[in-house]
């Protein structure tokens, strides 16, 4: 069996309250970093583990964490994005609603590193109810003495706030979401400053994901070597993947760094194979902002070698042939799925979540929704192609932030991978605007 | 509506609450209690109208235009009247590909009305959202705080008379 950091007991009757958690080795990373740790050995634990920011962007934590600035007399916030909202993605909702002391867990020992007396809890305002089950989970700790004043006798003051968001994916940017926290519109800044130098009401901060967080207190009581150990290469330890779609077992898995896409599809102990009667077209591996792929490139690599579950490998080819681990959003497709829709449906969403800040992706998403619509109702020609792979490019790169990439990728992509499929909705109108169509030429399927 | 506006105000549940809130944040950030507050108004109201944004930022210190201006930007802030009952079903991909356009289609039927309307009864209103954050789990809607998860046309006709009692 592999090796689980994050999911280890989430199916244990009660291990949201804090008596199952405790029972189950829960807080012990408190106790041996606020007693024989000191922040810097901590920080120092994570960069050695090589955990990369599991929100999408895959950046070192331990080298965001190296960055924060700490000015005299000024103080310094921790803040977790639990603003998940990239199409694809539910595994934070799923950590926090089921086990949502890990997180508490890991945002002392990651405070207490990073020397943060009150640190946040963003979650997405849809999820209300993980709100409050996260409240629950910090007055059951704080009870326990593992926050609030003077944690543990070790002279360490620690506040958890759970702030909820507005509905808005652009607050998962992380300065959207800390002028969000801030009581306003979730415009992203312009960078530098960097939020580790100005953040939060200006002060020094580091922002991380939920999952990433969760990490910390396995870290702590393991060692960084031990997580590195984990994986391959740089992809190190192990990965939430939140799958959906055409498989016979949605839902999330946390998986080692380095098993085969294949084996991620197929095994029963993840995702059990496409639903019965039916064959692999395509999958859009790390959320709808990554380049989505067509079945025998998602599987193989182009020298014939089997892609893997890893940072590297999935984007091995660039985008001409790979995509990109992101988030872990694994959105499989069988034969059934018409592309250009699917992907129409992810550019009304970028149309819809654009913060309207910068024109190209103001703008360029909004084009982007209204060609694709066209062409999905057989009132595209053969220009609007070009058009949106022309729109998709003066997105790309001309943005404040990565919302404009986001949204430029997945029609690239898609026109890039099954342009087929474009030309024959205009080519064949009549028959590509009956409900449920899918085209009908050749496809590899799998 | 102006009689109304007059007696906007929290429950003194709800007052209470939005104090113990507003002092979660640093000396001086007080703003940061904006969504919160807007949470806990349209958890009252039902909506959020302009005599409670004015409300609002009267509780904040703050200016009514830099409510307004929040409030318009989030998706989860209704700014009309709503049913008691607002159904927000997911229209992303994820969704899509698990059949929820025809689920969603059913919905409109059994309830008469399309996205962006309330029934005649006032009970239901219908808004068409953004990935909720449950592919795995879709097609999904959510009423209020709750989700409904792996939707079917038998389940939605269950839920649906379930709340019309």
């Amino acid at each position: 069996m592999a090796v689980k950091i994050l999911t280890e007991h989430i199916n244990e009757p009660g291990i949201n309250t804090f008596e199952v958690y405790r029972k189950k080795g829960g807080y012990t990373a408190v106790e041996k970093a606020l007693k024989k740790m000191t922040p810097e050995e901590i920080v120092e634990e994570v960069k050695k583990s090589g955990v990369r920011g599991r929100g999408g962007a895959g950046f070192p934590m331990g080298m965001k964490w190296s960055f924060l600035a700490k000015p005299e007399g000024v103080p310094r916030y921790l803040v977790c994005n639990a603003d998940e909202s990239e199409p694809g993605t539910f595994k934070d909702h799923y950590l926090m609603r089921e086990i949502p002391h890990l997180l508490i867990e890991g945002m002392i020992v990651s405070s207490y590193a990073l020397g943060a007396n009150k640190s946040f809890i963003y979650v997405r305002g849809e999820l209300m109810y993980v709100v409050k089950i996260l409240e629950k989970a910090i007055e059951e700790a704080k009870a326990a003495g593992f926050l609030g004043k003077n944690i543990l006798g070790s002279g360490y003051d620690l506040e958890l706030v759970v702030q909820p968001g507005g509905g808005a994916y652009i607050c998962g940017e992380e300065t959207a979401l800390l002028e969000s926290l801030e009581g306003k519109r979730g415009n992203p800044r312009n960078k530098p400053p960097f939020p580790a130098v100005k953040g939060l009401y200006q002060s020094p901060t580091v922002v991380n994901n939920v999952e990433s967080i969760s990490n910390t207190p396995w870290i702590v009581n393991n060692g960084g070597e031990a997580y590195a150990a984990l994986g391959v290469g740089r992809s190190t330890g192990t990965k939430l993947i939140s799958a959906s779609g055409h498989i016979n077992k949605p839902g999330v898995y946390e998986i080692p760094l380095g098993i085969s896409v294949e084996d991620f599809i197929y095994a029963d102990e993840w995702c059990g194979g496409i639903r019965p009667g039916h064959h692999l077209k395509a999958v859009v591996a790390g959320g709808s902002s990554v380049p989505i792929l067509p079945a025998n490139l998602i599987l193989n690599l182009t020298n014939g070698d089997k892609r893997l579950m890893t940072y590297e490998s999935l984007s091995d080819g660039g985008f001409a042939t790979g995509t990109m681990l992101g988030s872990g959003g694994f959105i499989v497709m069988d034969e059934t799925t018409c592309i250009v829709r699917n992907t129409w449906t992810f550019a009304r969403f970028y149309h819809h979540e654009s913060c309207g800040q910068c024109s190209p992706c103001r703008e360029g998403t909004g084009w982007m929704d209204k060609v694709l619509e066209r062409i999905e109702n057989g009132k595209g020609n053969m220009r609007d192609i070009d058009l949106l792979v022309d729109v998709a490019k003066k997105i790309e790169g001309n943005t404040i932030c990565p919302l404009g990439d986001a949204a430029a990728w997945p029609v690239a992509a898609a026109i890039r991978h099954f342009r087929d499929e474009f030309e024959w909705h205009v080519t064949h109108p009549h028959e590509a605007t009956k409900p449920g169509a899918v085209y009908p030429g050749a496809m590899e399927l799998v | 509506m102006s009689n109304i506006a007059e007696k906007i105000a929290f429950t003194p549940e709800r007052f209470a609450k939005a104090q113990e809130i507003i002092a979660r944040y640093p000396e001086g950030k007080q703003k940061s209690a904006l969504l919160p507050l807007l949470h806990l108004a349209q958890e009252q109201y039902g909506w959020v109208s302009e005599e409670v944004m004015d409300y609002v930022a009267g509780l904040l210190n703050i200016l009514p235009i830099e409510v307004y201006e929040v409030a318009t930007f989030y998706t989860m802030f209704h700014l009309e009247p709503v049913g008691n009952h607002v159904i927000e079903y997911c229209r992303t991909g994820p969704c899509c590909l698990m059949g929820g356009e025809d689920v969603y289609t059913h919905l409109k039927q059994k309830l008469g009305i399309d996205t962006g309307e309330t029934t005649s009864d006032g009970k239901f209103t219908l808004k068409e959202v953004e990935c909720l954050a449950a592919c795995g789990w879709g097609p999904v809607f959510q009423i209020r705080e709750k989700y409904y998860m792996n939707l079917t046309n038998q389940k939605v006709d269950e839920i649906i008379e379930e709340l019309s009692k």
